[in-house]
């Protein structure tokens, strides 16, 4: 296997040129290791060799971030490295986020692996864990040896294109993917473990931190229903009868779209459900009972509303990802734009 | 209570012309578990087949895994309100044929059974590889309804478990387990320095294939409440569901409920077990209010300082399991949940369809969805085709070479959330 | 889905049993549906009954898309 040329990227203070007075030191690439590159070197052995290290002062990075980034990506395109490092940082706020802007400029527009290393309160953390690996460091210089020691192994395999494994395994901050893997103990043990800590007071790490979710702000309302073209959309799986498309009953790859021209009334003969996640018996019976055309159909005729839009939209809701459905509602409602629809009802099960 | 389990180890199985247990083996008549379950009119055929770890076999759809238990002293039989009479279990002595397991399978009756692979990638994501299955092909009568296909195979389930417990009831044990839960007076003053700490058991209670039983009581009709935890080991709460194999609780979990047996472990070293409760997961926003709301009173009125909460399913269930979490917490009783993910096959999405700040301690078995492809086995029990519309299959997931493309859903116990693997996620 | 939907500019309302999924996942008309299986009709009634209450509950859906919200609403 060929040795892994590496660069990596540190401040000022680590190159020892200085400290706060010299923080607007412009970028500078010198030949092989310099500061932390040492342990970095130790520890990849004869696998790995960092061929330059470029040194930039927190200020002169944070204050102009465009030319700064411009110059040092020069830079690193001009060695041609398998792999580039940033810091670690520590709980340095400034070369944090530095570490972390260049590192996510170099894997986007490089298109190199990189990895880099905070304390998990470095306001970089936040921001770039999810862009780029963050391996989680003690807070200051003296967790060094610490660093280099999970950043090391880590560098080599994202190098080297290996799979890379859970957070808490390879040492990075979780980045919200959740990746599987077998721990020692039954979840039973680690339930109970994790209890007692609780109850006495002491730090735990839960396994699964809870999400924010975002909001979108509410549309304007309907001005006059009377006129409006409804649309029906449902995440409760009713499909013609027969599922044609194969809509699956969990974990959903589609959705579909059906005509519901000149259908007055959903019945056991013409729908069905294909979700998985819910008794199925009643849904099949009167698929109106989770898709109400019929009654839209009457509120249509007596003028309540304009009229029923003559697409519905269907997928099934059971352990479908987020992601999928938000991928699909955001496709079909480009449709809805487009033919004119005034407002939606969506039923779920 | 005080419960004596005798442990019974299983080696091996073996079709015989006689049913018995002797040096390890567990020797079964086929024809003698054929008619047992043919006394079932419902029942078209069925046939007997037996599944070893490390054999190149599938078996699939399977609808419930069980342990062979009997009671050997003591008030009651395994499966009270099921197969044996309504009579409070849980206490004297059971033997327990360890190391094996009854699985029924057969044509599928809805969308969520399961895949056990005795080998390869598979076998790691499931217990029941490492153990001797004896399985059911069991099929039913023309135009039988769903409701009533689904009572068949469980009721057949259970009553071959029970028949192959009885050939260990004066078999002589090897190894022995005492179990004993205390009043809450008692524990209470044996245990004055120790945390109190109870579990809350969340059954699945939604419907056909959604649905628990305890004592024979569809749980989706039961208010929350509490139960001794050694009854769940004489088989009080059993399996009516598949709601997805991966986190269903087959029977076999309930038998062997790690969380009571790690806090039965534990009990009078580390923490005072002091009362296990269960509550259900119904379809209805004021059932799901109601029972969590008397949850949370009931653990309040136990006086517990902890509880740990296990759920079944996903979906609309998290919504269950949060408001468990947080109105416990609210309590000011501290809680660990335990529950599995749906991140979408490449991590990112949301695990869970609820959230509350307030489950800050979580114990994960991991994201379902992730994709796993199953090698060719030598020989299927049961149907392979089940695997195109189980739920975690897809539509031409049977790749030529036989070998299958998968969630872990598909896989029997997978990411079960009452601890039992050690599967988890970051 | 809803959020997907209202992002395009359409305003849509949400007819689910388990409102508390819909609040945390941040849909901002809601209007509450009678049980998983059945979110707008109940087996244990007759056809014409069902029938009433799919209308009642669509007749709330209809308000609720006619009424202006600026934060999340569950419309009872």
């Amino acid at each position: 296997m060929s040795k892994v040329k590496v660069v990596q990227y540190i401040n000022q203070f680590f190159a020892q040129i200085g400290g706060e007075e010299m923080a607007d030191y412009k970028p500078e690439m010198r030949d092989g290791v310099v500061g932390p590159g040492t342990a970095f070197a130790a520890a990849f052995g004869d696998e790995a060799e960092i061929v330059a290290t470029i040194i930039c002062g927190d200020s002169y990075f944070n204050e102009n971030v465009e030319e700064a980034k411009k110059i040092v990506l020069d830079m690193v395109k001009s060695k041609a490295p398998d792999l580039f490092i940033a810091g670690p940082a520590f709980n340095a706020g400034r070369y944090g986020v530095a570490c972390g802007t260049i590192a996510a400029a170099v894997q986007d527009e490089l298109k190199i692996p990189v990895l880099t290393g905070m304390y998990k309160e470095n306001p970089g953390a936040d921001m770039f864990k999810t862009k780029v690996y963050v391996v989680e460091t003690k807070n200051s210089a003296a967790g060094m040896r610490d660093a280099v020691k999970k950043m090391a192994p880590l560098a080599l395999k994202l190098a080297r294109g290996e799979k890379i494994g859970a957070s808490c395994q390879e040492g990075y901050m979780p980045n919200g993917v959740r990746k599987n893997f077998f721990e020692e103990k039954r979840g039973s043990s680690r339930a109970i473990d994790m209890m007692l800590k609780k109850l006495a007071g002491k730090e735990f790490t839960t396994e699964f931190p809870m999400p924010d979710f975002d909001r979108v702000e509410p549309n304007a309302p309907v001005k006059d229903m009377s006129k409006a073209t409804i649309a029906l959309v449902t995440s409760g799986g009713i499909v013609p009868k027969g599922n044609p498309d194969h809509i699956e009953s969990s974990s959903a790859s589609k959705y579909g779209k059906y005509d519901i021209d000149g259908v007055m009334d959903l019945t056991e003969e013409t729908y069905e459900t294909a979700h998985g996640g819910y008794d199925p018996v009643y849904a099949n019976q009167d698929a109106d009972r989770v898709l109400p055309v019929d009654v839209l159909r009457e509120f249509e005729k007596a003028g309540k509303i304009g009229k029923l839009h003559r697409y519905f939209y269907t997928t099934v809701g059971n352990g479908t990802a987020v992601k999928s459905a938000k991928a699909f509602a955001a496709e079909f409602s480009k449709e809805l734009v487009s033919a004119g629809v005034d407002a939606v009802i969506l039923t779920s099960t | 209570m005080k419960l004596t389990l005798g442990y019974i180890d299983i080696r091996d199985i073996q079709l015989s012309n006689e049913s018995k247990v002797e040096n390890g083996t567990l020797y079964v008549s086929a024809d003698a578990v054929k008619a047992l379950v043919m006394e079932d009119e419902n029942v078209a055929s069925v046939a007997v087949d037996v599944a070893r770890p490390g054999e190149s076999v599938r078996i699939t759809p399977v609808k419930d895994v069980i342990e062979p238990r009997v009671k050997v002293e003591g008030p009651g039989s395994v499966f009270p309100g099921m197969l044996g009479k309504v009579q409070t279990v849980g206490s004297g002595r059971t033997h327990v044929l360890r190391g094996c397991a009854v699985v029924t399978t057969g044509k599928i009756v809805g969308f969520q059974e399961g895949v056990i692979d005795m080998t390869g990638p598979g076998a790691d994501y499931t217990l029941f590889s490492k153990l001797m299955n004896l399985v059911l092909v069991i099929e039913p009568k023309d135009g039988l309804k769903q409701h009533e296909h689904e009572h068949t195979i469980r009721m057949a389930g259970l009553k071959t478990a029970a028949y192959l417990g009885e050939l260990a009831r004066s078999l002589k044990a090897d190894e022995e387990e005492v179990f004993e839960s205390l009043s809450i007076k008692e524990s209470a003053e044996k245990y004055p320095n120790l945390p109190r700490v109870g579990y809350l058991q969340m059954l699945q209670s939604q419907g056909l294939l959604h649905d628990t039983y305890v004592y024979g009581v569809d749980a989706k009709k039961s208010l929350s409440t509490i139960i001794n935890p050694t009854e769940v080991m004489d088989g009080a709460i059993l399996s009516g569901n598949c709601v997805s194999a991966c986190d269903k609780n087959t029977t076999y979990h309930h038998l062997n409920n790690p969380v009571v047996y790690d806090l039965f472990r534990q009990h009078g070293k580390t923490l005072n077990f002091a009362a296990m409760m269960i509550t259900n997961e119904n379809v209805y926003l004021a059932d799901k209010e109601r029972s969590s709301d008397w949850s949370a009173k009931m653990a309040e009125f136990l006086g517990l300082d902890g509880v740990i909460i296990s759920q079944e399913g996903f979906g609309n269930p998290d919504t269950d399991l949060i408001m468990n979490c947080r109105k416990i917490e609210e309590k000011g009783i501290k809680t660990v949940i335990i529950t599995d993910e749906y991140a979408g096959r490449d991590g990112t999405s949301q695990s869970l369809a609820d959230a509350n700040p307030l489950a800050d301690a979580v114990v994960t078995g991991g994201n379902a969805n992730e994709v796993i492809i199953l090698p060719k086995m030598d020989k299927v029990i049961g149907h392979l085709e089940a695997v195109e519309t189980i739920a975690g299959g897809f539509a031409g997931n049977i790749r030529p070479d036989g070998s299958i493309e998968v969630e872990l859903q598909v896989i029997t116990g997978a990411t079960n959330e009452v601890g039992f693997g050690t599967l988890s996620a970051r | 889905m809803v959020k997907e939907i209202e992002r395009a500019g359409i305003p849509v309302v949400h007819v689910c049993t388990v409102t508390p999924i819909s609040m945390t996942v941040g849909a901002n008309r809601i209007v509450p549906a009678i049980a998983i299986p059945h979110p707008l009709g109940n087996p244990a009634l007759t056809m014409e009954e069902e029938k009433t209450i799919r209308r009642h509950i669509l007749e709330k859906a209809l308000n609720a898309l006619e009424t202006p919200v600026t934060e999340q609403t569950i419309f009872e």
